[in-house]
């Protein structure tokens, strides 16, 4: 097996794997930084962020202002210390990228431009049309070219962390195009793998989105944090999941149910105006858009669409089609293409799918985990930020802020560290490996993994859905426990060494399988409803009594999960009721939150 | 009448070291009016044959990941719809001009050397710090050269190339259009070093100007604009240096 010897290794190459070599790098270029990732940089599902990076740019906006929005939105799960960090560092990174070249949308005066957002009380999203992590990413991946230092492995799949002493130092990566295995030692390691999106049905998320790092942390010890809070996005496409961007509805689009009305200001978040609003109908929050969609299908006001889904429309007639091709062209090319709709004149069949991962890999302020010499940055990460909820166009901005931080940490970290202890890891590795052919070359005529992936989907969108009951829950995390039995004894129909894209989907739902046993037994130990965790066997209810605390997963091998829960730090913004519309507007008049 | 909810595809497959050379594989896709290609590639690949190769990941044409021939044309599988295609078998085939890795995979880091050796950021014209807060750009100057920040780096104006056919160390025009991204930017001053890199017998010139590359592009990009324009810019910037050193 070849070994490769660096100072920090960095696993991804989206946003936050790319901001973090280029910190890494520019903190100490005398070092040595690999970084791999299973798909080329560009391909990272960073690439499909389209409305933009939320960063206070405006002179009537504040710091405070972008603190309570994201504290209030994460329904107050969220560590305050790290979010006053992040507020405070969103814009220079914004102006990092800038400077980076990123094709910031502007104003004609030539000044960066920037739009509203769902649950943001000020505009503050900078954007790039609708492709802002397009633009993002590409540009991350370009400036990273001009590093010598950092040495990439491009479509190169990790299959294991490399731990000793009690310490991260290094990973075993398979290569697909020759099916041969690479051994890197390095004395820090960083996750930057990304979400989990794909363990569900319908979803916004890339097929590589399967929750690889976390799974990895997962099982060396590492708990993964909030994993029951997971994001459904309010206007995606039914059936496929692909999304359309809250951009949409920044640049004043209608949500309308299937008699044409304007069905948010039954849930608590009109009054109904005919301009965008901030934190008002079509720009509350997420998590209560989706609720909203649900209520309105029980109903019976969604419409079905041909392929026998629910939806409702989004409707951007009014904008116009200038509007459209200069703001919107990416929507328009998607609305096009994959449904022959023109939004300019029809408006675009949308529905709930699942979109991010609020919980992650527990990291601190300085994304170091509580395994030495590991952090985590990134969507694949739990660093605090989000809560409950995630505020769009937050996302971005953390894959910059603390991808940034983490290289900036590993390398302290690589230069205190002591030598790596190369045999054991080599060891290490080598059994990794073979265990990875092991399932390759399993016989015996059992399953295929695609049966199995399509069961863990469906029963993860069914007891971890927008809505939960404690019975449904216990199904799925009952069916996820059998879906690890029979993973075990799955066969490929490919044992063949090149391109084996079976044999590494195989691997992937074993994580996929991990992670949804963390999301689904968090879920099930939550007996309150708070973000985007919402149930209704009589845990309606936020209860911060028990609950105003962070979930923590622990592996526990072949069994569940164990559930712990762990403190969450408050500073300046006690708990208070989360409102949006004319009650939250009124709220904060009288100062009785946040 | 053909049922069109059935749809034949013929798959082009190669595995290295066991196949002698790439040979055509039939399939039957059940359910196929509203699938992509790539919809009916993963359905195949999920109930009929698992060693089926072939990348994507975003389903929504902006990784470029999925780029083959469709009926013998450069494009994306996962924004190509079944039912847009006239009716018959549908012929998929990897990337052309490329090595075939195996079945739909082609060798993509030729590609991405090229991208490397244009020098692909901002080299600064007036360097700023964060605290000087970002650059000034109109949207005119954005709009100089925004379509060419658009490329996703599919290769398909590669597939599409005849030059690249025969020459596959020409640089192309992917690589063009991001050269003129940087180039056309208002913030950037590199021009020159990104211009010497592309004076060789395999740069800018190679180009016959076929512009079969812009008509495949699914981004709009316009590369062969991007060509044109550089193939301008060397001549004068040529002629500026011969001046120079009389
Ligand atoms: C459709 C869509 C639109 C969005 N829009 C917005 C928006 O407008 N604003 C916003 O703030 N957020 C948005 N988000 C969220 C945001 O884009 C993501 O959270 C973020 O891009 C994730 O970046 P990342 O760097 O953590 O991971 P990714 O970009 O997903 O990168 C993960 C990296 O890890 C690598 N990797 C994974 N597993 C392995 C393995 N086993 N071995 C080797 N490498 C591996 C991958 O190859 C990849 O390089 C959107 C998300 C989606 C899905
Ligand atoms: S120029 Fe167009 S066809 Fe060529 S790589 Fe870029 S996006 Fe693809
Ligand atoms: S799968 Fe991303 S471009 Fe087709």
């Amino acid at each position: 097996m070849e070994i490769f010897e660096a100072d920090v290794l960095i696993i991804g190459a989206g946003g936050a794997g790319l901001r973090a070599a280029i910190a890494a790098t520019l903190a100490d270029p005398s070092l040595t930084i690999a970084l791999a990732s299973k798909v080329l940089p560009m391909r990272s599902h960073t690439v499909a962020a389209e409305g933009g990076s939320a960063g206070v740019i405006q002179a009537h906006d504040s710091l405070e202002n972008h603190f309570n929005d994201t504290v209030h939105g994460g329904d107050w799960l969220c560590e305050q210390d790290v979010v006053e960090y992040f507020v405070s560092q969103a814009t220079p990174e914004l102006i990092q990228l800038e400077h980076w070249g990123c094709p910031w949308s502007r104003k004609p005066d030539g000044e960066i431009n920037v739009r509203a957002f769902g649950g943001m009380k000020i505009e503050r999203t900078w954007f790039a049309a609708d492709r802002s992590g397009f633009h993002i990413l590409h540009t991350l991946f370009q400036t990273s070219t001009k590093y010598p230092q950092i040495k990439r492995f491009d479509e190169a799949f990790c299959l294991d962390l490399l731990v000793a002493d009690g310490r991260a130092q290094g990973a075993v990566l398979l290569s697909p195009s020759t099916g041969a295995f690479t051994t890197i030692l390095a004395r820090s390691v960083i996750l930057a793998t990304g979400g989990a999106g794909r363990v569900f049905r319908q979803n916004t998320n890339g097929g590589i989105v399967t929750g690889d790092g976390m799974a990895l942390a997962y099982r060396h010890g590492v708990p993964l944090r909030d994993m029951e809070f997971v994001q459904y996005h309010p206007t995606c496409m039914p059936g496929s999941g692909i999304l359309f961007s809250e951009a949409c509805r920044g640049e004043g689009g209608y949500l309308v149910n299937k008699d044409g009305y304007r069905y948010l200001q039954d849930y608590g978040l009109g009054p109904v105006t005919t301009t965008p609003r901030n934190k008002t109908m079509e720009l509350g929050p997420r998590d209560r858009l989706s609720q909203a969609f649900w209520q309105e299908e029980r109903k019976g006001r969604t419409l079905t669409t041909p392929n026998g889904e629910s939806a409702v429309h989004l409707d951007l007639r009014h904008l116009g089609l200038a509007k459209l091709k200069e703001r919107l062209p990416l929507i328009r090319g998607l609305a096009m293409e994959f449904m022959g709709i023109d939004p300019a004149d029809t408006p675009i069949p949308v529905r709930p799918a699942v979109h991010y991962t609020m919980g992650g890999i527990i990291t601190d302020i300085q994304t170091a985990t509580p395994l030495a010499g590991l952090f985590a940055a990134g969507e694949c990460s739990s660093v605090g930020i989000h809560g409950a909820n995630r505020l769009g166009s937050n996302s971005l901005g953390e894959l910059t802020v603390f991808g940034r931080v983490a290289g900036e940490q590993a390398v302290k970290f690589a230069k205190e560290a002591p030598a790596v202890v190369a045999n054991k890891l080599v060891d290490q590795a080598k059994a990794a490996a073979a265990k990875a052919v092991a399932l390759r070359d399993q016989k015996g005529g059992g399953e295929r993994h695609s049966v199995l992936r399509k069961e863990m989907a469906a029963t993860m969108e069914r007891g971890c859905g927008i809505y939960r009951l404690g019975t449904e829950m216990q199904e799925t995390c009952d069916k996820l426990a059998e879906l690890k039995q029979r993973a075990k004894a799955i066969t490929l129909d490919d044992h063949s060494d090149v391109w084996n894209t079976d044999w590494l989907a195989a691997i992937e739902l074993g994580y996929q399988l991990d992670v949804a046993q963390a999301m689904a037994h968090s879920a099930l130990e939550r007996k309150e409803s708070r973000g985007a965790h919402q149930r209704l066997d009589g845990f309606e209810k936020r209860d911060d009594d028990k609950y105003l605390a962070h979930s923590l997963a622990h592996y526990r091998g072949d069994g569940p999960p164990e559930i712990s829960y762990g403190p969450v730090k408050i500073t300046k913004s006690q708990p208070g009721t989360r409102a949006y519309g004319a009650l939250g507007e009124q709220l904060e008049k009288d100062g009785t939150h946040a | 009448m053909p049922d069109p909810a059935k749809r034949e595809l013929r798959i082009l497959r190669y595995q290295p070291g066991v196949d002698a050379a790439p040979a055509f594989g039939t399939f039957w896709v059940e359910n196929a009016e509203n699938l992509s290609v790539l919809e009916a590639l993963q359905s195949i690949k999920d109930t009929l044959d698992g060693s089926l190769a072939f990348r994507w990941s975003c389903r929504m044409a902006v990784c470029g990941s999925c780029g083959m021939m469709i009926n013998g044309a450069p494009k994306l599988a996962c924004s190509t719809l079944l039912r847009d295609l006239p009716p018959g078998p549908v012929t998929v085939e990897p990337l052309n001009n490329f090595p075939i890795e195996r079945d739909l995979v082609i060798s993509v880091g030729g590609f991405v050397k090229k991208i490397e050796s244009i020098y692909p950021y901002i080299i600064p014209k007036e360097p700023r710090t964060i605290a000087q807060g970002p650059y000034l750009q109109t949207p005119a100057q954005l709009a100089a050269y925004e379509s060419f920040s658009d490329c996703i780096n599919c290769m398909l104006c590669y597939a599409a190339c005849p030059q690249f056919g025969e020459n596959p160390d020409f640089i192309g025009p992917g690589a063009m259009a991001l050269l003129q991204r940087y180039n056309g930017d208002s913030r950037d001053a590199g021009r020159q070093k990104r211009l010497d890199a592309i004076h060789g017998e395999d740069g800018v010139w190679s180009c016959t100007a076929v512009g079969i590359c812009s008509e495949v592009c699914p981004k709009s990009v316009d590369p062969a604009n991007a060509v044109n324009q550089n193939k301008t810019n060397s001549a004068f910037d040529f002629f500026l240096r011969f001046l120079r050193k009389e």
